[in-house]
């Protein structure tokens, strides 16, 4: 049961490795996808089937097909992506590696493993999540669909029809110029 | 079945916080590294599945489920948001023609 935690974390962190490094967004949305389920895997392990569940229906399911969709549509590919310079890239590396060693320096003395609670086998089913979410947090969860209406209606005004590009430095319109005189 | 469930706390709970570090850090790490926008928004969705997996370790560690009543909310603002930034990069591949981030510059100083 150990070894399979250590084999899903290699595959995650390979495949996020490959989201970053590889050339064409296809293939980093490809990645994506193994290092969610591979989250998922990890759920799963965690007894957290319900967050397994959701997390492979909204990230693999949803979000996942929403970027792939937005790759074809604009019609990405390896010509078209743009590469930094060399420079950066090895600072890039560098902040992200000296970011690491600093968390982990944060946690050179372990973290105090005592759990809060006795062992509950049934906290992570649909049941005990359930529970939770609407008894104690329920307000949360309905202004959550507040959120998501606020989303749906900026995106339909973002992109929803085609309208004729106006530059920030605009000169007066005609209801203004008509205003005028 | 007995057998995964008692099976949980088999992994330290270090581990679990050692991979979400190094998840973290490659999507920081990705962010700065990439300038197609896409992929960074794909590295910040890496970045908030790394800290969901150290929500849930700590929820499952501590018997708690309130932790993962968060993550699920962590997983609606991320959903709102990857439609929000979609709907922006799609503008702008409409106006400026490109998906390069250096292209927004039009606020530097």
């Amino acid at each position: 049961m150990q070894l399979l935690f250590y084999i899903l974390a290699a595959i995650s962190v390979i495949s996020a490795v490959a989201v970053v490094s590889s050339r064409s967004p296809m293939n980093s949305v490809i990645a994506l996808v193994v290092c969610f389920l591979s989250i998922a895997g990890h759920y799963v392990l965690l007894n957290a089937q319900f967050l397994a569940m959701v997390h492979i229906i909204v990230y693999t399911g949803a979000i996942m097909v929403l970027f792939l969709f937005v790759i074809m549509l604009l019609n990405l590919n390896r010509a078209a992506e743009p590469m930094k310079t060399l420079g950066t890239r090895v600072v890039a590396v560098l902040a992200g590696g000296l970011l690491f060693v600093t968390l982990l320096a944060a946690l050179r003395h372990g973290i105090e493993a005592r759990a809060a609670n006795a062992y509950d086998p049934t906290v992570g089913l649909v049941k005990s999540v359930g529970m939770s979410l609407y008894t104690e947090f329920l307000l949360p969860f309905e202004v959550s669909s507040v959120l998501f209406l606020s989303a749906v209606v900026g995106v339909v005004l973002l992109a929803g029809k085609e309208r004729p590009w106006t530059p920030p430095t605009m000169e007066p319109t005609e209801t203004e110029g008509a205003r005028g005189e | 079945m007995e057998n995964v469930i008692t099976a949980i706390r088999v992994v330290p709970l270090e581990h679990y916080v050692y991979l979400s570090f190094l998840l973290f850090c490659i999507g920081v790490a990705g962010v700065v590294f990439r300038r197609n926008t896409i992929i960074i928004l794909m590295c910040i969705e890496l970045m908030f599945n790394s800290v969901n997996l150290l929500l849930a370790a700590f929820s499952a560690h501590h018997s708690d489920p309130r932790g993962q009543v968060f993550v699920f909310f962590i997983m609606l603002v991320a959903a709102a948001e990857v439609t929000v930034g979609l709907a922006i990069l799609v503008m702008m591949k409409r106006y400026a023609n490109s998906v390069d981030v250096n292209q927004l510059n039009t606020l530097k100083w």
